[in-house]
């Protein structure tokens, strides 16, 4: 009973947090303790694989919302949130002919919180939304001028992907809608030049008088895996949606990010 | 490699090291064997790797198909059952058969059969076509495209879909494009 009352009359919140503190398994984690001075706060973001990617300092007009609109920032979560949210959904939809439009049905209909979906669905069309206005406001702010011309590139990418993101998740539906969407935007691929099979150049890539870009050659028939848009289109696009594109985007956000500190972190107000 | 070295200027301190030390040039004539003998594997495996998405079988309908006896269709009919497996109307007027492909010429879209108004109408942009395949409203550029038709040696009417015919290039009037009943 004593000996009960010793420890009782130990468990004091300052006693508690300093015992974690000298854990083996907090010092594992957090190396260097609290830190107590600028220096140190620096070196911990220095220290972390994922704060290094951020400025040490971010400047007062930095945060402030009437600047940077916080949109860059929403693009960033809108993505966590989409990857976090379309990794759940795989857990039920099938890429193919005969399934994919009823597990999306059942997805809605029949899935405890029938909402995911459209978590999904909303988020990614805020994505395309909040990327553009990210764009817009790095433009107006004339953030784009040197020395971050070269994170204005990889952000140009990153759109680009997103797009394409956007356009590749559009098809998974499998309904008329979709369908018909990427029978039409995936015509435009037949008009490369020397790629698609009637684009202008291609006529010239011949062999021995056999043309080398024809309908089963060329860059449409490259993305759908047939000459319509079918089951190979259907699984092309599902695994271009849910793996190839989202590790090109993220190792180019992280890129995005960290070429922000090495360019003197988010730019000043004019 | 040490045939080079005779060749080489006298160092002020000769040093023995055992393995011979390998000249400037045999250096560097290795290493553009090297990046020579690197990039061309690269080529290779990405061509390879590029070659890898364009399968030799495609899972899809035969471009060419048997379409019964031309008897069943009747003079002015649009026939749709080929419509949906092979994306071919085939139309009987008052001289024979031709074979219209079911994709508009406007963005790819397929048109459906108004048998009240006789017209191909487009649900996409609302693309127009006469039942002859010529555009009359919407935004399609130029007419339906026709594929070969022809007659096996029983009687069977024979659609071929990898060549195609356009009207605009003059190409109806070619033989394989109608068919004469």
């Amino acid at each position: 009973m004593s000996q009960l009352k010793e420890i009782l009359s130990k468990l004091s919140p300052a006693n508690i947090g300093e015992s974690i503190q000298k854990s083996q398994v907090y010092r594992s984690i957090f190396r260097v303790g609290v830190p107590s001075s600028d220096r140190k706060r620096m070196l911990v973001m220095l220290g972390n694989v994922f704060l290094h990617l951020h400025p040490v300092k971010v400047r007062k007009s930095g945060i402030r919302l009437r600047f940077t609109w916080c949109m860059g920032g929403i693009t960033f979560f809108l993505f966590l949130l989409l990857t976090f949210t379309g990794l759940l959904l795989m857990f039920y939809y099938r890429p193919t002919l005969e399934y994919a439009y009823v597990d999306i049905i059942d997805l809605r209909e029949q899935v405890p919180l029938g909402i995911m979906r459209e978590l999904h669905r909303w988020g990614a069309h805020a994505m395309v939304i909040s990327v553009w206005l990210h764009m817009f406001r790095v433009f107006m702010t004339g953030s784009y001028k040197p020395p971050r011309e070269f994170n204005w590139g990889v952000g140009v990418i990153l759109l680009v992907l997103t797009l394409l993101l956007s356009f590749t998740g559009y098809l998974l539906p499998w309904d008329q809608l979709a369908m018909w969407a990427i029978t039409v935007g995936s015509n435009m691929a037949r008009a490369t030049p020397f790629l698609g099979y009637e684009g202008p150049g291609a006529a010239l890539l011949q062999l021995g008088g056999v043309s080398l870009v024809n309908s089963t050659s060329d860059a449409r028939f490259a993305l759908l895996g047939g000459t319509f848009v079918g089951e190979g289109a259907l699984l092309r696009f599902y695994v271009l949606h849910c793996v190839g594109l989202p590790l090109i985007a993220g190792f180019l956000m992280a890129v995005h990010f960290w070429r922000i500190r090495r360019d003197g972190g988010i730019s000043g107000p004019l | 490699m040490s045939e080079e070295s005779p060749q080489a200027p006298p160092k002020p301190q000769p040093v023995k090291t055992k393995a011979p030390a390998a000249s400037r040039r045999s250096f560097l004539s290795w290493m553009s064997v090297a990046w020579v003998a690197f990039t061309a594997s690269m080529l290779a495996a990405g061509t390879a790797t590029a070659r890898f998405m364009f399968p030799n079988v495609l899972f899809e309908p035969p471009s060419s198909f048997q379409a019964g006896s031309p008897d069943v269709i009747q003079i002015g009919q649009v026939d749709e059952r080929f419509k949906d497996e092979f994306g071919v109307w085939l139309v009987r007027d008052e001289g024979g058969l031709y074979a219209l492909s079911t994709t508009c010429t406007h963005l790819g879209c397929t048109p459906n059969w108004l048998e009240a108004e006789q017209k191909f109408k487009c649900p996409c942009h609302g693309s127009g076509f006469y039942k002859t395949g010529i555009n009359f409203e919407g935004p399609a550029p130029r007419p339906l495209e026709r594929h070969t038709i022809s007659l096996t040696e029983d009687g069977q009417i024979l659609v071929d879909k990898s060549q195609k015919y356009q009207q605009e290039k003059g190409q109806w009037d070619l033989p394989g494009a109608y068919l004469e009943l």
